[in-house]
């Protein structure tokens, strides 16, 4: 029994299990406290509600896991920028909703590039870099229009309120999406060589490189997914919004970054899960949710909360890892005397 | 040589290294056979790492040629030399520790699925029957990497290594942090890899080990060929005396320093003193304004003997005593407030601060133990820097010049500036002179019997080199295995006695 | 020529060129830019002065955080610190219409700066003692940290009416200049003692470039992290407290907004690598001013507030990009290759 516990915390799927165990006991809590909690349309609600969210973390879990202090803080940024060119070029022109989109995801992937292009040409740091474009992106949604615009474009609406019916419930485009990105974003990292080689150059770039890995093409690559992510991103955020301000997205490269952490994604690099990350969002969701339906507490009990997790899973992981050294010792040390014998 | 040439995978011949300013290698010599296992020996700073650097395309050579398998290569990255079949196994192991082992075997050439997807269960099949059939070890390949132990995961890089189709492979000091059974474990694979004629380059400081499992050896001295032998026909103590540079002669080195032991009370007495894995049952003393030596090759436990009366690291058994009252030390800290300064061997790591000063670096210690708001003034510091720069004679522009800059001999002149800076009672010097120039050797050296003799400190001495223990020490304490075998005393140090007591035939007069 | 090459070697050079730019260009193009004029009720009054005043917060933010870039850290909570602190000292004076105290002004006062330091004391604690990475660690409280404000003003923006609580931000009858700038210089002041006449300076320099070394040398490095957390807790305290005088009011959720990465800026255009070693008091002190130069010089040529990143992007992105060893490398051999081709030409020509 003993043994069992011990490898299940030095197992690398702990976090996940974990993060699962307090969805899931969040989730209770909220069913057994709350009448009307407990149905299948308030949990599908959570993916409707963070949709953005969950597609913008999928994205910015890829740089963290690509390590050497990966990181991309213009995520908010580009989501505002996004949100705000679909809305000027919808209001300016008649361009049809089907070909602004495709250009918006243009503007994400340009912002990777120039993250990607500075990181790894001038081996800058990941932070300032990408403090820089959030910078610029914030600046360029403000040159497009200070005050709010609408998106008034009526196919625009139609697919914002396109939903799908699962039995009594129904799910929107932007949580498919999100869905989808989640998918395809899990089987990327698992089972293809360009999603280990992501892994392998966060555990030991130089370990990556002398096993022959392309280091610095695959981080570019990592920065142009985050990129592109925030720019989906944006686009399932403007389905909610319908709008485009400068304020949208504010702070939210740090809710991507709590929820990933949440999610068992280490910030030194190369340990994460996609749908640990998932978990991380929904869990944020759920207080959120919870908060609402208590309906006296605030909203800003949700970052207290969120602050204690992010707290306890940091905590959580260096004791892991201790542990899982501690257990290697051991190993080791029962494996035999140490040092040779004499003659 | 009798041999045709066609026995031989690889020549190297007449590399020459420069790094600035020193000569890394010169004329260097070496020749690896098909099929064999090969030792690469000298004591620190002989040019093993740099050669196999050459080799691995770490550094560029100089001049000289390298033939490999008939042809003239220039390896420009190690892995341009990882693709033509030469592969090294660090000691510290170059894998991610984040993946599964089966991973770390195959990663940058998986095994791939019908749409092209990593195929997983092919992989872990693959690289459970590899570790079977090849290590003879089954283990979970679809753990991390960074679940088991180092020896396995220096067995997994072999493993590694040897599925890429390595025809050299390098392993650079693999077994200093392996068991017993490890190590035989670690032995049998070499076998059956030279079995399938693969040729293995064998770094390693245990003698024994290179007797057990080599066939010859090429021993380099500061960074000169010295010669390849069959280790058959060469007895442990020539091994010896070539890699010192020394014959062996009962009456070797007369030294000029007093050797008999001063009569004075204990500095610091170690009573079957035990660090896990580190030190065992420890027992000796040092008297005040004596030069003592601790004797052993490298890997012995002679810096963790240093490093626990520093503090450093925590004795589990047995007592402590200094001055005569026993002290419990959880840090560095106590025992600098015991007046104990400690150089250590590592110099770039564990000793200077790159990007200050001189002056900084010189009073960096004292300014740690006076605290933090007894700050010494400017002129103060001045004057005290300045002070050591001329008694050590430290060859600087002036003392605001960055220690980074400074040569080797003149950084380690610096850190011993900085302890003697905080007075001690009692400095340990962990191998001060390695990597330095001859002169600044000698002035070290000579600085240490000074300050035993005219400021009656005690000065631990620490070094693989012979000679200066039999010039400094008026006691040597021989450490092998992380245990004091025995102890020479006054007279009957010589550079013979230590390495016959090293090599384990000397038993002293008692 | 000497002087010149001296110069362009220091520390400082880009800094200084940078904000020697920004007023050049103000020189030119905005009128009276350097124009200090005393107003009637004896305060100076001119642009220089309103740089100054309004670079005052964010100068001592770049304070602290210059300590704790140096050790090879970050803190990344300091503008949500900031909130905490404004939030404390709002609460202890109370909103009363009537411009009453709930306490006395002096136990708000401390009362913030305690909030400060002990968020620097929690950070602390993750960074040195639970050994987390710095970014990780401060991130908790950034995260939590304005949550922690709402708490306290539970979730209202408090208004303060009590008169001399705006003499922080604003200026104290009869003295010429905002008490901001004061207390920034008070600060500096503070900076530069701790920076002289102890040895902080040397132990946080000598951590941020060789831990394992500092370690064998005897510093106390838990200590010396310890301090720097602190330190920077304290700064943002300092701050929070101009910053909810400047409104007279606690706004939770806005106040100190950003200014973490503004801090961080400053300190990197100061010279300060990231990577922690030396770092550059003058450097800071100069960024700091050289950004909010940038803003008013924007503000004045009629740029609005919310454009202003971009630019202030751009003006990082170049300097970053700058101070790279890549790019230092890429120019020298650009100056190689070229003193090559003049030394063939010479060749050719004789």
């Amino acid at each position: 029994m003993r043994k069992f516990f011990s490898n299940l915390v030095a197992s690398p799927m702990f976090s996940f299990y974990v993060t699962g165990l307090l969805f899931i006991i969040l989730f209770g809590f909220g069913s057994v406290s709350f009448e009307g909690f407990f149905s299948p349309q308030v949990f599908l609600n959570l993916f409707i509600d963070n949709a953005p969210l969950i597609i913008v973390t999928v994205g910015i879990t890829f740089t963290i896991l690509s390590g050497g202090g990966g990181i991309d803080l213009s995520v908010g940024a580009v989501v505002s920028l996004t949100c705000m060119t679909l809305a000027v070029l919808m209001r300016d022109t008649t361009l049809s909703p089907y070909v602004c989109m495709p250009l918006v995801l243009l503007i994400g992937i340009a912002v990777g590039l120039i993250n990607g292009f500075f990181i790894t040409f001038f081996k800058l740091q990941p932070f300032i870099v990408t403090l820089g474009t959030m910078f610029l992106c914030r600046g360029l949604t403000a040159m497009l229009s200070r005050d709010s615009v609408g998106i008034s474009n009526e196919e625009y609406g139609n697919l914002a309120f396109t939903s799908f019916e699962i039995g009594d419930c129904f799910i929107s485009l932007g949580a498919c999406i999100a869905l989808v990105v989640v998918v395809i974003a899990t089987i990327v990292l698992r089972y293809t060589s360009f999603g280990r080689g992501v892994y392998a150059i966060g555990g030991n770039e130089q370990s990556a490189r002398l096993m022959g890995l392309r280091v610095d093409r695959i981080r570019l690559a990592v920065y142009v997914i985050s990129g592109f992510c925030a720019a989906l991103g944006g686009i399932a955020y403007s389905w909610i919004m319908l709008s485009g301000y400068t304020l949208h997205g504010l702070g939210m490269e740090m809710d991507a970054i709590a929820s990933s952490v949440i999610g068992g994604t280490q910030l030194m690099g190369g340990v994460g899960f996609i749908p640990g990350t998932v978990l991380g969002v929904m869990i944020q969701g759920t207080i959120l949710t919870i908060i609402s339906f208590q309906g006296t507490l605030s909203a800003w009990w949700t970052k207290i909360v969120v602050g204690i997790l992010l707290c306890l899973f940091i905590v959580m992981q260096a004791i892991v890892t201790e542990h899982r050294n501690k257990l290697m010792n051991l190993k080791a040390e029962s494996s035999g005397k140490k040092a040779p014998k004499k003659a | 040589m009798q041999e045709k040439n066609d026995d031989y995978i690889l020549h190297m011949k007449n590399i020459d290294m420069f790094f600035p300013g020193v000569k890394a290698l010169k004329d260097a010599t070496f020749n690896l056979k098909k099929g064999e296992i090969h030792s690469l020996m000298g004591e620190n700073g002989a040019g093993k790492s740099t050669l196999v650097k050459v080799l691995t395309g770490v550094y560029q050579k100089t001049n000289g040629t390298i033939e490999y398998d008939g042809r003239l290569i220039e390896p420009k990255t190690p892995l341009e030399s990882q693709q033509i079949g030469i592969s090294t196994v660090y000691q510290e192991v170059n894998l991610c520790a984040n993946l599964t082992v089966a991973e770390n075997i195959y990663i940058g050439r998986e095994p791939r699925g019908k749409l092209g997807q990593i195929d997983w269960a092919t992989m872990n099949a693959n690289a459970k029957k590899l570790l079977h059939e090849e290590m003879g070890i089954d283990i979970d390949v679809t753990k991390v990497l960074n679940f088991y132990p180092v020896a396995m995961q220096q067995m997994i890089a072999i493993a590694r290594a040897v599925d890429t189709q390595c025809r050299i492979l390098i392993l650079d000091e693999p077994t200093s942090s392996l068991s017993d059974k490890e190590t035989e474990r670690l032995f049998a694979i070499m076998r059956k890899l030279k079995a399938q004629g693969i040729s293995i380059i064998f770094i390693s400081h245990f003698l024994e080990q290179i007797y057990t499992i080599c066939d010859r050896v090429t021993i380099l001295r500061d960074g000169v060929y010295i010669g390849e032998y069959d280790l058959k026909d060469l007895p442990r103590i020539q091994l010896i005396s070539k890699m010192m540079g020394k014959e062996v002669r009962e009456d070797d080195i007369e030294s000029n320093v007093d050797k008999s032991v001063p009569e004075e009370t204990d500095v610091i007495a170690f009573d079957h003193v035990t660090v896990p894995g580190k030190v065992k049952d420890l027992t000796m003393n040092i008297k005040k304004g004596e030069v003592i030596g601790l004797g052993g090759l490298l890997g012995s436990g002679r810096t963790e003997i240093a490093e626990t009366m520093f503090g450093i690291m925590q004795k589990t058994n047995g007592t402590i005593k200094i001055d005569g009252t026993e002290v419990s030390v959880k840090s560095p800290m106590d025992m600098m407030m015991k007046r104990i300064a400690f150089c250590p061997e590592d110099r770039k790591v564990q000793g200077i601060i790159g990007d200050l000063s001189v002056r900084e670096n010189i009073i960096l210690a004292m300014q740690a133990k006076a605290g933090m708001f007894k700050h010494m003034p400017r002129s103060k510091q001045n004057e005290l820097a300045d002070y050591y720069i001329k008694l050590l004679r430290i060859k600087v522009s002036d003392r605001e010049q960055l220690i980074k800059n400074l040569s080797g001999g003149n950084q380690q002149k610096v850190i011993i500036a900085r302890w003697l800076a905080t007075e001690p009672n009692l400095l340990i010097l962990d191998e001060p002179t390695r990597g330095i120039d001859v002169g600044t050797k000698t002035e070290i050296e000579g600085l240490a019997v000074k300050l035993a003799k005219e400021n009656r400190m005690s000065v631990v001495f620490i070094s693989g080199e012979m000679g200066e223990m039999v010039r400094t020490c008026s006691r040597v304490l021989i450490i092998r295995d992380h245990e004091k075998i025995t102890e020479l005393n006054g007279e009957e140090i010589s550079t013979a006695h230590i390495m016959q007591a090293i090599a384990g035939d000397y038993h002293g007069h008692a | 020529m000497d002087m010149l090459k001296k110069f362009s070697q220091s520390s400082l050079a880009l800094p200084l060129t940078a904000l020697a730019l920004l007023l050049l260009f103000n020189a030119v193009f905005v009128d009276d830019f350097f124009k200090i004029q005393v107003m009637d009720n004896g305060n100076l009054y001119g642009r220089p002065i309103d740089i100054l005043y309004r670079a005052s917060s964010l100068i001592i933010l770049a304070l602290g955080m210059t300590f704790v870039i140096a050790t090879g850290g970050i803190d990344i909570s300091v503008g949500a610190v900031v909130a905490i602190s404004a939030a404390t000292c709002c609460l202890m004076l109370g909103g009363d219409i009537s411009g009453v105290p709930e306490h006395p002004f002096i136990v708000a006062i401390v009362a913030a700066l305690c909030a400060g330091v002990l968020s620097g004391i929690w950070n602390g604690t993750l960074v040195a003692k639970f050994k987390i990475q710095a970014m990780v660690a401060t991130l908790i409280l950034m995260t939590a940290g304005r949550g922690i404000a709402q708490l306290l003003t539970d979730g209202q923006i408090i208004t303060v009416y009590y008169k001399p609580f705006s003499y922080i931000g604003g200026t104290i009858p009869g003295v010429m200049l905002p008490t901001a700038m004061l207390i920034a210089l008070c600060m500096v002041l503070l900076v530069i003692f701790l920076d002289k006449k102890t040895s902080l300076g040397l132990m946080i320099q000598s951590v941020g470039i060789n831990q394992t070394a500092s370690r064998y040398a005897g510093v106390k490095v838990t200590a010396v992290l310890f301090a720097v957390y602190i330190f920077s807790g304290f700064c943002a305290g300092t701050a929070g407290l101009i910053e909810s005088s400047l409104i007279r009011a606690a706004d939770a959720n806005n106040a100190g907004l950003n200014m973490e990465m503004d801090a961080i800026l400053a300190v990197t255009l100061g010279g300060t690598l990231m990577v922690g070693g030396r770092y550059y008091i003058g450097g800071t002190i100069i960024g700091a001013i050289t950004i909010q130069t940038l803003t008013t010089t924007m503000y004045a040529v009629g740029v609005s507030s919310d454009r202003l990143p971009a630019i202030k992007a751009i003006v990082i992105l170049l300097i970053i990009t700058i101070q790279s060893e890549r790019f230092k490398q890429m120019f020298r051999e650009w100056r190689m290759k070229r003193a090559d081709q003049a030394a063939k030409k010479e060749a050719s020509h004789a």
